[in-house]
Parts: C-alpha cells; sequence; structure tokens
C-alpha cells in the first residue's frame, strides 16, 4: 500500500545512466485529484523521475508504489497493462500517430484496450467537445495548429479515466494563450475527474496551475518551503 | 502608479465628486489597494492648486460640502503627456534579493534555501493571481497578466542565479 493516502509514492529512486546518477535518492508523493508540478533545471532528473514513477522506465533502486501495485516488482506487460488502463500522457510535443484522424487518436487507448470503434468514438467526441476542439474532429493532426492538437492530446490523456495524468513540458511547443488554455482545461478536467496530475515543467507560470510544487536537484526532490 | 494622473484621467469623461472618482479608481484599479478617502481629497487639493482641475459645483448637505471636480484644458494635455511617456523599467525584487543572497553566501548560509523559499512565495502569489483570472472577466485577465509576467521574470533571475551560486560563492568569498 501506499503510505497515508497518497494514490502513488516513490522512495529512494536511484537511476543512472553511465556514471552519471540523474535520480540519487529522490522522494515523491500524490494524492488523488492534486496536481503536483515538478521544476528544477535542465538535466537536473526531472523527466527521469516521471519516466520512473509511470513505469516507463525501471530504477536502479528504489521502489514506486501505486495503490497495491509495486511498479518496480512488476513485468513489462503488467506495467504496460497498467499505464493503458490507469495512467494518462500528455508530452511536449502531442505525439499523435499523424495517420490517424483526431477523433481516431482520441478514440484509440479506448480502441486498444476491447471498447467497441462506435462507443469509443461516441466517447472520444465527448471529449473533443470538452476540450473545445469538437470542430477538428475529423482532421489528421498535421492539419491542425499545435494549440489545438495538444488539446487533442489531451483529450486522449483523459478519455480512458486516468487517476494519474503524466504531463512532460504539455505546453513548451504553445505560445502563451494557447498554453494558458491547455493548462486551464487540464487542470479542469482533472479536477472534476479526480485525476492526480504529475506536471513537469519549467514554467513558473505554468507551475502556478498546480496545488504544490517540488524542486529536484541533484537527482533529490525537495518540497516547497512554505512560509505560510 | 500616479494617483493624481490616474484621477485626472478619470474626470476626462465628465466631472465627478470626490466620492465618485474613489469609487471609479476602485472599480478600475484598486482591486488590490483600494484609495483612502484622504488621498483623493488630498490629490484633489494638489490638482486644484495647479490648475489641472477646477470646482465645477458645490453641493450643501446635512454633512460636509461636496465638491465636484472637473478637469481644466492644462490637466488634459498633462494626462496626455503622462500616458505617452514611457515608465521607466524598475528592477523590483533584484537588488534586494541579490542582497540578501551575497549576505547568505558570505556568512555561511544556504543561499539555495533562501531561493527555493522565495520561489515558494512567488508560486503562492502566482497561484492566487492565477485562480483569480480563472474566475474573474478580461479585466481581471490583462491586470493578472501583468503581474504574472514579472513575477515570472523575478523568478527566472531567481533560476538564473540558483544556477550560478557556485560561480558567486567564489566571487564573494574571493
Amino acid at each position: 500500500m501506499t503510505p497515508s493516502g497518497s494514490l502513488l509514492h516513490a522512495g529512494g529512486l536511484y537511476k543512472a545512466y553511465g556514471a552519471t546518477p540523474a535520480l540519487d535518492g529522490a522522494e515523491f508523493s500524490i494524492h488523488p485529484g492534486e496536481v503536483v508540478a515538478v521544476l528544477g533545471p535542465s538535466g537536473s532528473g526531472k523527466s527521469t523521475l516521471l519516466h520512473c514513477l509511470a513505469g516507463i522506465i525501471q530504477p536502479d533502486r528504489g521502489t514506486v508504489r501505486y495503490g497495491d501495485h509495486d511498479l518496480t516488482a512488476m513485468t513489462d506487460a503488467e506495467r504496460s497493462a497498467l499505464r493503458r488502463g490507469d495512467f494518462g500522457f500528455v508530452f511536449q510535443f502531442g505525439q499523435l500517430v499523424p495517420e490517424l484522424t483526431c477523433l481516431e487518436n482520441v478514440a484509440l487507448p479506448m480502441r486498444l484496450a476491447g471498447t467497441a470503434r462506435k462507443a469509443a468514438e461516441a466517447h472520444a467526441r465527448e471529449w473533443l467537445e470538452r476540450l473545445e476542439v469538437d470542430p477538428v474532429a475529423g482532421r489528421r493532426p498535421g492539419e491542425v495548429s499545435g494549440g489545438q492538437g495538444q488539446r487533442v492530446a489531451v483529450a486522449r490523456a483523459l478519455a480512458t479515466r486516468p487517476r494519474v495524468i503524466f504531463a512532460d513540458e504539455p505546453t513548451g511547443a504553445l505560445d502563451s494563450l494557447n498554453g494558458e488554455r491547455v493548462m486551464g482545461l487540464l487542470t479542469e478536467a482533472a479536477r472534476a475527474t479526480r485525476a492526480a496530475v504529475v506536471l513537469v515543467t519549467h514554467e513558473t507560470r505554468v507551475a502556478a496551475y498546480s496545488d504544490r510544487e517540488v524542486v529536484v536537484r541533484d537527482g533529490k526532490v525537495r518540497e516547497a518551503v512554505t512560509t505560510g | 502608479m500616479s494617483i493624481g494622473h490616474t484621477l485626472l484621467g478619470l474626470l476626462e469623461s465628465g466631472p465627478r465628486h470626490g466620492y465618485d472618482l474613489k469609487r471609479a479608481f476602485d472599480e478600475h484599479f484598486g482591486h488590490d489597494r483600494p484609495l483612502h478617502y484622504g488621498q483623493v481629497y488630498s490629490t484633489m487639493s494638489r490638482l486644484l492648486k495647479n490648475g489641472l482641475v477646477e470646482v465645477d459645483g458645490v453641493e450643501a448637505g446635512a454633512g460636509p460640502e461636496r465638491k465636484r471636480y472637473a478637469i481644466t484644458d492644462a490637466g488634459v494635455t498633462d494626462v496626455g503627456q503622462w500616458l505617452s511617456r514611457p515608465e521607466k523599467p524598475e528592477p523590483y525584487l533584484q537588488s534586494t534579493l541579490y542582497t540578501k543572497v551575497v549576505l547568505a553566501l558570505m556568512t555561511g548560509r544556504d543561499a539555495a534555501e533562501l531561493l527555493d523559499t522565495q520561489r515558494a512565495e512567488h508560486l503562492r502569489l502566482m497561484r492566487g493571481l492565477t485562480e483569480r483570472k480563472r474566475q474573474g472577466d478580461l479585466a481581471d485577465q490583462l491586470i493578472c497578466d501583468h503581474a504574472l509576467f514579472h513575477l515570472e521574470a523575478d523568478l527566472r533571475w531567481l533560476e538564473l542565479t540558483a544556477a550560478r551560486l557556485d560561480g558567486l560563492a567564489q566571487t564573494v568569498h574571493g
């Protein structure tokens, strides 16, 4: 079990690339419905932390617990299944499948989980409406603006009702106005569904959409010092 | 912010009583810091003395007399000049923070922690502004954006300073 009601908890994470440790005793916890910003300079280990928490890479030492699961003790196939069912992802560049329409992109995770096409696409359309991009449902990613594409990616991440959303620089490729729109819609939708959001960003205005922040430095996670 | 010029600008649309001026000021510009009545009346006295406003009428009542002010031609010119003059970019917090960081390094305290604490304080304020933007109208959004961009500039300086602490420590310790 995770400690004290947290949904996801990592303890003593150590991960090195060659001789250089990216994480060196990192600790992290997040509760349901909480948005936590992960800040830190380039190369501090922010993305490595996110990838370890999401089970995308295995730490060399330490544990990642999600509910009753110990991600570090699971097989690759088990972690993949968990990611498909319980986790959602938004990256800097939406990583939409270019050959599929926006609607098909949002429906894709549901189709992979076995949902029938009609039901998956109806649900996908609801999320496109919620993210205010339903007018581009029939277009391919190459035919929409960066801001629209990123909102489609957010719709795809949220459509499966994940319990944890991992967002790695989700506004990094957008201008201020589109970035704020994406963050507003992402955090609003996540809070409405009680999903936790791990938000890696170097932009403090983006971090201001979080409930709290942690700073990764020298491979360790520091909680914010609050002065009340 | 120049309160005098702001009150003059508010008078350009027509004469107002001191009370109306305060209300208009608070509605448009005083979200965080409403104007005191005393400030309004002392400012209007100064503007009157400088010929930038004139008394347009006086209402006698049970309480003190209520003067209605109107902007003069000289006042309109003054507002125009103020609006067309760029503001001097201010160093905001950097000088104070720089002093604190250097003093922390000089006295062997944890300068990185000082910067972390300041970041948390900035972010606390930015969260409040972000929430106000989310719930507010376009005017709220624009006012909050201005504050957010300035706070963000402080934080960018802070991150850069954090990245340069080792070098700064060497310089400080000679």
